[in-house]
């Protein structure tokens, strides 16, 4: 369970060579809960993609995530109607143990009714996903989280879509993991949450603004710095050509 | 009933087929494929790729027509090229996704234009106008015992294959994403879930025609949305509408004179207007008949 240090190592990645995310360095310690903000467009899904092993650095590294990460993605980037029951979705949570062809054990179905019991979805086993509202299939994600129990748990926006009822128990939930010692970093938007419940901040605008503690990331000059590099955008930028020590 | 009317139902719906071998062989290797392509359907409307097997099914004229062209109407010879051709579709459409970042339709079009009037090119070249319409719309002559061996040895392929692959087949469609994240290897169950797709559209083209054999395989799978919510019940739904159909397109085929694979389209169709019209599943009649809301 004790999660690895995940190292960035000047790591750039892009979209069709625009740089999403621009020679970033630093560390995720282990055990850290680390709340990733930044406007849109900022990099801040793409660098948990690369986390989570889905997009390929385009300079620099990323060492130490392979293999202990779990993603929740953004909702909206699924098929809220496809005809599967919410049970089978949790189920998915246990490939790593089951893979393609083992049976799943029937404790690992117990672990899945306790995963939904504990995102507040009793009762919800045979229902099909399409019958979820878009605050319930978020949840049925991170009951599926549950399942993977990895070391390492990225979530992309997880309260977005949630009432505050709900919200306040998923936040439960990341308590819970960083208590049980694991890596969580969360993409988030809700500044004033950030303050509250998270302890380091990484600033992103493309460029890394800041990352450490969140009082000394977040001030008033840092957001307008974030503010000012995410809206540039040239209409015709020569090759980067930078090389940082990593 | 009358025993006249019992003679007429049998004289309709039975006596071709206890008359005639070849339409009973059409018949079997028809409902081997009815169990075999309706879920590989299923998947392809699942993963928004109806019109991938459209493309698929252009594609492997061209390699049929090579074949034709060498070695006459051969089953192995034209099997083998179809095979080929669709294989090289496969892998095309699949490199035209990743180069056009997913908004693949346009390219997909052009490709099956393209394809559709190079194999009718090539076998009005030496073939006549008979030899090009049973190889675009089928005949049930055309299956002759290698043709049903072909029918059943496919169907059971893709049957075995698909209870082995069932579950990263739904992982990766349902969520691709997460599928790469814990190494389930999605890209390689979708190529050989493609090539399963090629040999079931060769498999079917001997008895439907090349041009029509996708029908058998998408729109039971299209029709079966609207009877069952989830993917295991949609299967059987497609399964028992495409049994269906053939049997049915078979018999129009007999009493019509009309070439087998558009008759057993049509059937499958027909199914497929029915299904939209009374389907439970966001089905016309249930849309409009608006039953009072329930308790909770």
């Amino acid at each position: 369970m004790t999660p690895r240090p995940i190292h960035l190592a000047d790591l750039t990645l892009a979209h069709q060579r625009r740089p999403a995310v621009h020679h970033v360095s630093g560390r995720f310690a282990p055990g850290s809960l680390t709340a990733v903000v930044g406007p849109n467009g900022a990099g801040k899904s793409t660098l948990l993609r690369a986390l989570a092993g889905l997009h390929r650095p385009d300079g620099g590294r990323i060492e130490g995530a392979a293999g202990q990460v779990a993603l929740l993605p953004q909702a909206a980037a699924l098929d809220r109607a496809f005809p599967i029951a919410c049970l089978d979705v949790v189920l998915f949570g246990l490939w790593r143990e089951v893979g393609a062809f083992r049976a799943v054990p029937s404790a690992g179905r117990d672990r899945a009714r306790d995963a939904l019991a504990a995102v507040g979805l009793t009762g919800f086993e045979r229902r099909p996903v399409g019958s979820l509202s878009v605050g319930q299939f978020q949840r049925l994600l991170f009951a599926r989280l549950l399942l993977q129990d990895a070391p390492v748990i990225l979530l992309d926006e997880p309260f977005n879509a949630l009432d505050s009822r709900t919200a306040a128990d998923m936040l439960a939930l990341v308590h819970r993991w960083h208590g049980e010692g694991r890596t969580v970093v969360a993409v988030l938007h809700d500044l004033e949450m950030v303050r509250r419940e998270f302890p380091e901040t990484l600033l992103l605008a493309r460029d890394c603004l800041g990352w450490g503690p969140t009082a000394e990331v977040l001030t008033a000059a840092n957001r307008l710095r974030a503010r000012m590099m995410a809206e540039a955008w040239a209409a015709d930028p020569a090759d980067c050509g930078r090389q940082d020590a990593a | 009933m009358r025993p006249a009317g019992r003679r007429l139902i049998r004289d309709l719906l039975l006596s071709p087929f206890i008359d005639y071998g070849f339409l009973r062989r059409a018949l079997v290797g028809c409902w081997a494929l009815a169990v075999a392509a309706p879920p590989l359907g299923l998947f392809l409307m699942l993963r928004r790729m109806s019109l991938t097997a459209d493309v698929l099914a252009h594609g492997i004229l061209p390699g049929v027509a090579a074949g034709f062209l060498l070695a006459g109407l051969s089953l192995p010879a034209m099997a083998a090229g179809g095979l080929v051709a669709g294989l090289a579709v496969a892998l095309g459409a699949g490199a035209l996704a990743r180069a056009t970042g997913g908004r693949e339709d346009a390219s997909l079009a052009a490709l099956y234009l393209v394809a559709l009037a190079l194999g009718v090119a090539l076998v009005s070249w030496r073939g006549g106008a008979v030899e090009l319409t049973t190889l675009l719309f089928g005949s049930v002559l055309g299956v002759d015992d290698a043709a049903l061996l072909l029918m059943a040895g496919t169907a059971t392929l893709t049957l075995a294959a698909l209870a082995l692959a069932w579950r990263p087949l739904v992982l990766e469609c349902f969520d691709p994403g997460f599928a790469q994240a814990v190494g389930a290897r999605g890209a390689w169950w979708h190529m050989a879930f493609l090539a399963l797709v090629v040999l079931n559209l060769i498999a079917a083209f001997q008895a439907l025609g090349t041009l029509m054999a996708v029908g058998l395989m998408m729109l039971p799978a299209i029709a079966a949305r609207h009877w069952a919510r989830q993917v295991g019940g949609m299967t059987y739904a497609a399964v028992g509408i495409a049994a269906l159909s053939a049997y049915a397109g078979l018999l129009l085929s007999f009493h019509a004179d009309v070439p087998s694979g558009p008759a057993v389209v049509l059937a499958a169709g027909t199914a497929w207007g029915l299904s939209v019209l009374c389907g439970p599943v966001d089905g016309l009649l249930a849309r409009w008949w608006r039953r009072p809301h329930l308790a909770g």
